[in-house]
C-alpha cells in the first residue's frame, strides 16, 4: 500500500517535471519561459530527494533553480519590454533537432537499460565505500568530488573561472536596481546574515553530510544577488582587489593542495590520509568563496561601478532618504 | 492519538492550500489573487508543519520545521507586498 502510493507520487513528479519541460521549452513568451524552468528545477530537486540524493537535491535547487533563475531574469530585464518573443525556428533546424533529441533518448534509454541489466557486478559505489575511511571525510559525494575523483573537480573549478572572465570581458556592469521599500529592506537585513550563516554549515557539514562547497557558494552567491536587488550595487563584495583573488582563490588552493603533495612523493592531488581531512577543508574553503563570487560577478554581468564597492545596504538606505 | 491530531491538522492544512490554489484560479484582479493565496497558503503551510513535527516526535525536527516555517512567511509576505506595490506602479503612471 505504502510503496503504491510512493509510485503514484514519483509518477506524478516525473510527470510533472517532463509536462513543466516542455511547457517552458514551448513557450514564446520568454518571461513564462523562465518562470516555469525556475518551478521545473524546484521539483527536479524534488525528484533528486526522491532518488536519495541530496547533494544533488541541494546543489539543483541552489544553482539549478535559485541562481540560474536569477541569472536568466537579469538576462531579460536588459531586454527592451522583458524580451521579444522567441524566434520561430525554421523547419530544417526543428528536423535536424528532432533527429538529435530521438538519438539522445535513445542513448539513454539503452545506457539504463544497460544498467538495470548489471546486476550484482562491481560498481563504483562499492569501492567508494571500501576507501572510505582513506579519504579524509565521512560523506562519500564529498570524498568523490574532492578526493577520489579531485582533477574533474579541479577542472570544473577551471571552467567556472573562464566562464566568469567570459562574462567580464563582455564589459561594463548593468545598472544597478533602485532602492527597497521598508519590506523588502527589512527582509534582506534578516536573510543575508542568515544566508552567510548557512553558507558557512553547508560548508563545514559537507565532511559527513550533505552540503559543501558548490552549494555553500551558492547560497552566499544568493546572500549577494538579494544585496544587489536590494539596491547594493556591489552586492556586497569586497574591493575589486580582494575580489580578483577571492575569484581565483578555489583554482589557486586546489593548485597548491596538488602540487605540495607531490614534493613528499605522492601523485598530484593525491593526499597523504592523515591530512586528507585538513587539505580538503582548505580546499572546499577557498572554494566556496571562489564560487560565490564567481556566481555574484555573473549575476551582476561585470564589475560594479568603484563608487558602489564601498557601499553598504546601511548607507545606501541612508543616502537614499526615508522610507 | 497523537496521529489523529496530526492527520488532522495536516487535513486542515490542505484544505487551506486548497482554498488558495481556487482563490489563484479564479479570483478576477491581481490584488485579490494575492490576498487568497498568501493568506491560505500561509496558515496551510503552519498547519502542515505542525502536523508534521508532531508525527516526528523530535523536538530538533519540530524546530526546523517551525524555521522553514518563519521563512516562508517573511519570503512570501515581501514578495507578496513587491508583486502589489509594482501593479499599483504601474497603474498610477499608465
Amino acid at each position: 500500500m505504502n510503496a503504491l502510493l510512493w509510485m503514484l507520487l514519483d509518477l506524478l513528479l516525473a510527470a510533472m517535471l517532463l509536462g513543466l519541460g516542455w511547457a517552458a521549452v514551448a513557450t514564446r513568451d520568454l518571461k513564462r519561459g523562465v518562470a516555469l524552468f525556475i518551478a521545473f528545477g524546484l521539483l527536479l530537486a524534488l525528484a533528486w530527494a526522491r532518488l536519495r540524493a541530496p547533494d544533488l537535491a541541494l546543489a539543483e535547487a541552489a544553482i539549478g533553480a535559485g541562481i540560474a533563475g536569477a541569472l536568466l531574469l537579469a538576462a531579460l530585464r536588459s531586454e527592451p519590454q522583458g524580451g521579444q518573443p522567441a524566434a520561430v525556428p525554421s523547419r530544417v533546424f526543428l528536423l535536424t533537432l528532432n533527429l538529435f533529441s530521438v538519438l539522445l533518448a535513445v542513448t539513454v534509454a539503452w545506457a539504463l537499460l544497460s544498467a538495470l541489466a548489471m546486476g550484482d557486478s562491481v560498481r563504483l559505489a562499492q569501492p567508494v565505500t571500501e576507501h572510505l575511511s582513506q579519504s579524509g571525510v565521512s560523506n562519500p559525494v564529498t570524498a568523490v568530488l574532492l578526493n577520489f575523483r579531485a582533477y574533474d573537480t579541479l577542472l570544473e573549478l577551471a571552467v567556472i573561472l573562464s566562464a566568469v572572465l567570459g562574462v567580464l570581458a563582455l564589459g561594463p556592469a548593468r545598472p544597478g536596481y533602485r532602492l527597497p521599500g521598508p519590506v523588502l529592506y527589512g527582509l534582506i537585513r534578516w536573510l543575508v546574515p542568515l544566508l552567510i550563516v548557512t553558507g558557512g554549515y553547508l560548508l563545514w557539514v559537507g565532511a559527513h553530510a550533505p552540503g559543501g562547497a558548490f552549494q555553500a557558494g551558492a547560497t552566499l552567491a544568493a546572500a549577494a544577488v538579494l544585496l544587489r536587488l536590494g539596491g547594493v550595487d556591489g552586492a556586497g563584495l569586497p574591493a575589486a582587489v580582494v575580489s580578483r583573488w577571492l575569484l581565483a582563490a578555489g583554482l589557486l588552493a586546489f593548485l597548491a593542495v596538488g602540487l605540495l603533495v607531490t614534493a613528499f612523493g605522492y601523485g598530484f592531488v593525491q593526499y597523504p590520509p592523515d591530512l586528507a581531512a585538513g587539505l580538503i577543508l582548505v580546499i572546499e574553503s577557498a572554494a566556496t568563496l571562489s564560487i560565490a563570487v564567481a556566481l555574484a560577478l555573473a549575476y551582476i554581468g561585470g564589475w560594479p561601478s568603484r563608487r558602489a564597492q564601498s557601499g553598504s545596504l546601511h548607507t545606501h538606505t541612508t543616502e537614499g532618504g526615508t522610507h | 492519538m497523537i496521529d489523529v491530531v496530526a492527520v488532522g491538522l495536516i487535513c486542515i492544512g490542505i484544505g487551506f492550500f486548497a482554498a488558495g490554489s481556487i482563490g489563484l484560479l479564479r479570483l478576477p484582479d491581481l490584488h485579490s489573487r494575492l490576498h487568497a493565496l498568501t493568506k491560505a497558503d500561509n496558515l496551510g503551510l503552519g498547519l502542515v508543519a505542525l502536523g508534521i513535527a508532531l508525527v516526528t516526535g523530535s523536538l530538533v525536527i519540530a524546530l526546523k520545521l517551525i524555521l522553514i516555517w518563519l521563512l516562508v512567511l517573511a519570503a512570501s509576505a515581501a514578495s507578496a507586498n513587491l508583486i502589489a506595490r509594482h501593479a499599483l506602479d504601474r497603474r498610477e503612471q499608465p
